[in-house]
């Protein structure tokens, strides 16, 4: 851990306790999770020749193809720009779990912005609506950060609230007129103009392909978070008051101030990855668009140790791992509640580094004594 | 579960095939894509796949599902299933409307069926399959009438969109004919002809919302219970299978809920059945004889595609008389005597 602090302070990209924490845990934690994967398939009637099919066809899903790369990517972008701004919140000692209604505002905010926008030319209507996902998403989650600096509300009440609030201000947001689109009784939005939208990018080679230019914003987002946490005064000021808020106090720093400025920021990047899923994948905000994706942020913060940089791998993993899920369905019939079991063992296995190095010991680096 | 003790043999089979070749394509393949509900739904999405199994053992096809789930899924879960590797793809329900348009129309040349959902103008090569659900709910509102004992109905939705409110105003519209062939007074509970409001749990999977709101209506004096979303009626079917039916009588809808809610098959007094098994079976056929063609398949209480489920364990105790009147109903909608739309 100090290992980790010095260099973090000192502004090294990795050193070695973080290349074993970014990477070497995740590869061994996903390799006890497909091992397990194996026993519980064993265990409801699976046969071995089955499994391995369908582990090929993850593989062959997640990488295996043109199509298979772009719609690993396609999940892995939003699930990348919201734990982005869930890792900024963690290393300000903020556990948000309000992604999932910062999605869902941010996203619902750009088909608003992107249909009021959509008879500019796309150099204003597309950053027009990206910005208006990023600014709804900043403010929603600051009302939590606002709570907490205002009143002491635990922002994980306060954001499980709102994540609530945000499911049925949908429901009723998508039957307005303004809204709802036309000729349509069920809840759902007008179509985004093509104006706003973020363009597929792989369309030359196949109309089905769904990648689409989103990554430049999430790479984009990936640098900005980097350089805001690691070589910014702001970015000093969130993980000082993460690492010891009262130090952060004394010697001179906001307290207040940093928690809705830490909250608005990590709202703004979910309010991105809402925007990146209606602007880009889905065209129209429906009931349940956000899919889960804030809470599978979570997931990805803490599996990137909220660092940008394993943020970005993590994400990447997830992704991959939703989209070889789907070919497990299609080549070995395989439940995709299975996938679902092998995200989750992923997920325990990298929370508990310990029990990885013990499983795994040849993989790191001798540290026995302090 | 019945589904699930197919899985592996189904999986071993496509596993070969894939083994062998993916390129071994001579078997007429149908693909399905479900709705959020999955393909163990104990609904429409199982209904659907069932049409899909009856057509495996009659022409020797091949299936293959995909579970969508989240709405996210849908676009995703139809493009891995484009490319040559199925001869027709299914997609189960309203909610996958905008996806299936939008990949029927980006390819052309693959056919697509879709189950609850038309398309106006059509589209060449998209069948819509629907279902005049409201002649077989009127029956049933008429049957709830005659057998409830407290004067009042209950009904919820999934989401209020036509092809669960369908279900609800025929629901309805039979008590309210029964009400005014016998004067009598029964109330339905949970929707609103005229508003096109009334109670929705907002999402087809939550079987905790189907037994709070059974209890809800429960609670305001219903004694049976229509729960129009999918899995979470099994929720309801729980709570009535608690309270007992003298209490709490549940009618299912799409499947005939008796065989494909096993454990709690006690508590239907019938289902209001949709036979997409028979529909898609028909497509399938259809298909492999090169008739495909896109536009609309209607399924109405005359041909059999929809229609009220035996009473099973209930038949001793409704009375024959009604299902004397009940015969006669189902007689007057099919000539047109009787309207179920106003």
């Amino acid at each position: 851990m100090s290992d980790a602090t010095t260099n973090a302070t000192q502004g090294h990209l990795l050193g070695r306790t973080q290349v074993e924490d970014l990477f070497i845990v995740p590869a061994f934690a996903l390799v006890a999770a497909l091992i397990i994967g194996t026993v519980v398939m064993l265990a409801t009637g699976v046969t071995l020749s089955t499994i391995g099919q369908s582990y090929v066809a993850l593989l062959r899903g997640s990488v295996g193809s043109v199509n298979a790369v772009s719609e690993t990517l396609t999940a892995a972008l939003p699930l990348i720009l919201a734990g982005l701004g869930l890792a900024l919140g963690f290393r300000a000692g903020l556990f948000n779990i309000g992604a999932e209604g910062q999605i869902i505002m941010g996203g619902l905010a750009a088909v608003v912005a992107g249909v009021a926008l959509g008879d500019l030319p796309k150099v204003f209507a597309l950053p027009g609506a990206l910005a208006a996902g990023a600014l709804v998403g900043a403010f929603y989650a600051s009302i939590a950060g606002w709570l907490k600096a205002a009143t002491g509300a635990h922002e994980v009440i306060s954001t499980i609230m709102l994540n609530l609030i945000s499911y049925r201000l949908l429901d009723y947001l998508l039957r307005t007129p303004l809204i709802q689109k036309e000729g349509r009784a069920d809840p759902i939005s007008k179509s985004v103009p093509d104006a706003a939208e973020l363009p597929k990018l792989l369309t030359f080679i196949d109309v089905n392909l769904r990648l689409h230019a989103g990554i430049f914003l999430t790479l984009v987002m990936v640098f900005v978070a980097y350089w805001l946490l690691f070589r910014s005064k702001l970015g000093f000021e969130f993980r000082a008051s993460g690492e010891n808020p009262i130090a952060a106090r004394v010697a001179g720093m906001n307290a207040s101030l940093t928690i809705v400025l830490a909250m608005a920021i990590a709202g703004s990047l979910a309010g991105l990855a809402g925007a990146n899923q209606t602007l880009g994948v889905l065209d129209r905000a429906t009931p349940g668009f956000s899919a889960g994706i804030g809470f599978d942020a979570i997931a990805v913060a803490l599996l990137g140790r909220s660092h940008p940089i394993g943020v970005l791998f993590a994400g990447l993993l997830f992704g991959a791992l939703e989209a070889g899920g789907r070919q497990m369905q299609v080549d070995a019939g395989v439940s995709i509640d299975l996938i679902g079991i092998i995200q989750s063992l992923v997920i325990v296995f990298i929370a508990a580094p310990l029990l990885v190095k013990a499983i795994f010991p040849w993989g790191f680096k001798r540290s026995g004594t302090p | 579960m019945g589904i699930m003790r197919q899985k592996p043999l189904l999986a071993l089979a496509v596993g070969l095939l894939a083994l062998f070749g993916a390129t071994t394509s001579e078997a007429f393949t149908a693909c399905q894509v479900t709705d959020t509900g999955g393909i163990d739904d104990n609904s429409f999405n199982q209904t659907a796949w069932k049409g899909v199994l009856d057509a495996q053992e009659a022409f020797g096809i091949e299936g293959r599902f995909l579970e969508s789930q989240a709405e996210t899924d849908y676009d995703a879960n139809i493009n891995s299933l484009i490319g040559g590797a199925c001869d027709v793809i299914f997609t189960i329900g309203f909610l996958l409307g905008d996806a299936t348009e939008k990949a029927a129309r980006a390819n052309p040349d693959q056919p697509f069926s879709i189950v609850d959902f038309a398309y106006d103008p059509e589209i060449p090569n998209v069948l819509g399959q629907v279902y005049a659900t409201d002649e077989a709910a009127f029956l049933a509102g008429y049957l709830a009438a005659g057998m409830t004992e407290t004067k009042i109905l209950g009904t919820f939705g999934g989401i209020n969109i036509p092809p669960v409110t369908i279900f609800m105003d025929g629901f309805v519209r039979g008590a309210n004919h029964w009400n005014a062939e016998k004067g009598d007074t029964v109330t339905v509970l949970g929707w609103d002809l005229e508003s096109r409001e009334g109670l929705f749990t907002n999402n087809f999977d939550n079987l905790d919302d189907g037994r709070a709101f059974a209890q809800n209506l429960y609670d305001e004096g219903a004694d049976i219970v229509l729960p129009v979303a999918g899995p979470v009626g099994l929720g309801s079917a729980t709570l009535a299978d608690e309270l007992g039916t003298e209490k709490l009588k549940i009618i299912g809808v799409d499947a005939d809920l008796f065989f494909t809610d096993s454990e709690r098959q006690h508590v239907y007094l019938t289902s209001i059945m949709k036979r997409m098994d028979s529909t898609v079976a028909q497509v399938i056929e259809k298909t492999m004889k090169g008739e495909f063609a896109g536009g609309l398949l209607v399924g109405t209480l005359e041909n059999g595609g929809v229609g009220i489920a035996p009473f099973h364990d209930m038949d001793s105790i409704v009375p024959d008389d009604l299902k004397a009147e009940l015969q006669a109903l189902q007689a007057g909608i099919i000539d047109g005597r009787i309207s179920v739309s106003d």
